[in-house]
């Protein structure tokens, strides 16, 4: 045995076993969800309460609010919304699940096996937003059956929910950065609607952004959920539902303000850009944290 | 050349400012031995396992598996290593054979070779019939077998045991020694940490006794049991016959001592129950009433009092206290 050659040398994992390895954590992240099926109920009753409640409850006071290209429908205004609001709360699942594996001591028997030191994030974060995409896949069908209908294109409509995933996909890089660093399962329970809150509701979710005071609107018309709830709105209903719309307006001015309009493409464009960006930061940040976090 | 399998020079790790958890540690060992680990609470064994297992960066020193150095090349050293922590590191979700199977992937098996050495090692742990429920439903003593098979589907070279018995219910712990001995006996090299003395004694070829981050004894077992001189017999009596009763035992022996906390007088039982029943005759004669006799093998109390003049439970405690600031370090004690 001679230690030379060793101590020279700094094995690599080859590429291939990484994307193995994040496949493995994947795998095993999901099954979790059915094997435990109260976690995917809960997971979904709570979204579907909020797209009933919301609907039926406040879908006749704001329905006059919305642009026509909504046809005078909330659902249709509304579950574009949602979709955003479940994705980013379905985020905070990756902090959880986190915050549970390094408490159960599962984190360091990944440590100490000779696989890829990002498998245990990447595996995180897909298997999370896999199963955040079945989450929104379940509320576009009980959407549908609700008397939502896209007022574009099929491929326009899936497009919206492309985004919404790719959205869900950096959110979840937050969450792990959160979840790492307050370690404890209890603490990141809360600490993960901290950021997430101010950011639903100061936003295009629920109401048009113009109706809420200046100062709040600088701050709403640009955070990246109002980007990307836009974006997925202008995909599955018309540049219209991006209009500065005011009940009461004629057809001139109606198309003067869609005229106005942000484009559909600047929105889309924005949010990918807002998901970009949030994992430039969050991904180096997270496996910085998680480096620090286990050592 | 180099024969050890393990080894460690020279290994500092400090946690904030004043806990030297690991101080200069040194050891070898060479293949197909079972290495125990022997120290309190918060002695240091956990952050030695975790500095080879790669979890742990030392601050200064050298550590190297099957002649590897785990700083350099960790992995490369997570190849050769298995680690059972000191939770049962299984998922409740998973069956046993997915948790089993799960791990063999991760070390690089292909699926068909992970299967079969689940199957096999399920076998080995007596936990076919269990291996397909999930681990949710399993006992603290199974989640531990699973967990020891998990750490060894990649045929460690070395196997890192973390207080593998602690927490769980006698008849669990002697079917682990169990399965553990048979490890040993198929050739499988082992580093075991342990607040049993009496687990150290049946599982490991040697013995290093560890207190406050610093090696201060090796040996086999029996070694470090000749040097506490074998049993003990341990009496209390009331306070006002102390002075009586330590005179009538310095008759018995001239190594007799009062220990304070308990108010325990000891002296070495070199006859076992012969010298006991000197003890309670002599008492007799002299007219004191004990409370309480009794003779007993050394446990790590023992060892502990003997290397360090304190007890382990003491050893604890002032561990705890170390955290808070302004701790005063105990003079050196030479290596032995």
């Amino acid at each position: 045995m001679t230690t030379a050659t060793h101590t020279a040398r700094h094995t690599r994992i080859s590429p291939g076993h990484a994307v193995k390895d994040i496949a493995v954590i994947t795998r095993r992240n999901l099954l979790r969800n059915i094997r435990l099926p109260q976690l995917l109920i809960f997971a979904t009753v709570q979204p579907v309460m909020f797209l009933l409640l919301f609907n039926y409850v406040f879908g006749g006071a704001i329905g006059g609010a919305i642009p026509p290209i909504a046809q005078g429908e909330y659902i249709n205004w509304l579950l574009p919304g949602l979709l955003i609001q479940v994705a980013a709360f379905g985020a905070g699942q990756t902090a959880l699940g986190l915050t549970e594996d390094l408490s159960k001591g599962v984190i360091d028997r990944f440590r100490s096996l000779p696989m890829a030191r990002s498998a245990v994030l990447a595996g995180r974060t897909l298997s999370d937003v896999i199963r955040n995409g079945f989450v929104i896949g379940l509320m576009v069908m009980i959407g549908f059956l609700m008397g939502f209908r896209y007022q574009t294109n099929f491929v326009s409509f899936l497009a919206g929910l492309a985004v919404a995933m790719v959205f869900s996909y950096s959110l979840s890089w937050i969450m792990a950065t959160i979840g790492l660093a307050v370690k404890n399962p209890e603490a990141a329970q809360s600490a993960v609607f901290l950021p997430v809150f101010p950011l639903v509701f100061a936003s295009s979710v629920f109401v048009p952004t113009d109706t809420m005071p200046a100062w709040l609107q600088g701050f709403a018309v640009n955070q990246p959920i109002t980007v990307t709830v836009n974006a997925l709105r202008g995909l599955m209903l018309g540049r219209e539902a991006l209009a500065d719309f005011k009940p009461g307006m004629t057809a001139n001015q109606l198309a003067e303000a869609v005229a106005n309009a942000p484009t559909v493409e600047g929105q889309v464009l924005l949010s990918l850009g807002w998901a970009i960006a949030i994992m430039i930061v969050f991904v180096p940040l997270s496996i910085r944290v998680y480096r620090k976090t286990v050592s | 050349m180099n024969q050890a399998i393990v080894r460690v020079e020279n290994v500092v790790k400090t946690f904030g400012q004043t806990v030297r958890a690991l101080d200069d540690v040194s050891l070898e060992f060479e293949p197909g031995i079972v290495y125990g680990l022997l120290g309190p609470n918060g002695a240091g064994k956990t952050t030695l396992i975790r500095v080879l297992t790669t979890l742990l960066k030392a601050d200064s020193g050298y550590a190297e598996v099957a002649g590897i150095d785990v700083r350099k090349d960790p992995v490369a050293a997570r190849n050769h290593i298995g680690l059972a922590g000191q939770f049962a590191a299984v998922d409740d979700y998973l069956t046993g054979r997915e948790n089993v199977e799960m791990v063999g992937r991760l070390y690089n098996l292909s699926a068909d070779e992970s299967k079969r050495r689940a199957a096999d090692l399920l076998k080995r742990i007596h936990l076919d019939d269990a291996a397909d429920r999930t681990v949710r439903t399993y006992s603290g003593g199974m989640r531990r077998r699973l967990d020891l098979a998990a750490s060894l589907v990649g045929r460690p070279s070395v196997l890192f045991l973390d207080e593998p018995t602690t927490g769980i219910d006698p008849q669990s712990r002697l079917d682990l020694w169990d399965m553990i001995r048979d490890l040993i006996a198929a050739g499988t090299t082992v580093l075991l940490t342990t607040q049993y003395l009496d687990e150290a004694d049946q599982l490991a070829n040697r013995i290093a006794v560890i207190d406050r981050g610093k090696l201060i004894a090796q040996g086999t077992g029996d070694e470090l049991k000749d040097r506490m001189g074998g049993s003990v017999i341990e009496l209390h009596v009331a306070d006002e016959d102390r002075t009586r009763a330590l005179e009538a035992m310095s008759a018995i022996s001239d190594d007799v001592t009062f220990e304070g906390t308990r108010k325990a007088i000891r002296l070495p039982a070199p006859e076992g129950s012969q010298t006991l029943l000197k003890v309670v005759r002599r008492l007799d004669e002299t007219g004191v009433l004990a409370q309480d006799v009794a003779l007993h093998k050394p446990t790590l109390d023992d060892v502990f009092l003997t290397l360090t003049g304190r007890g382990a439970a003491e050893a604890e405690a002032e561990r705890e206290s170390d955290k808070k600031p302004g701790r005063r370090r105990r003079p050196e004690r030479s290596a032995v």
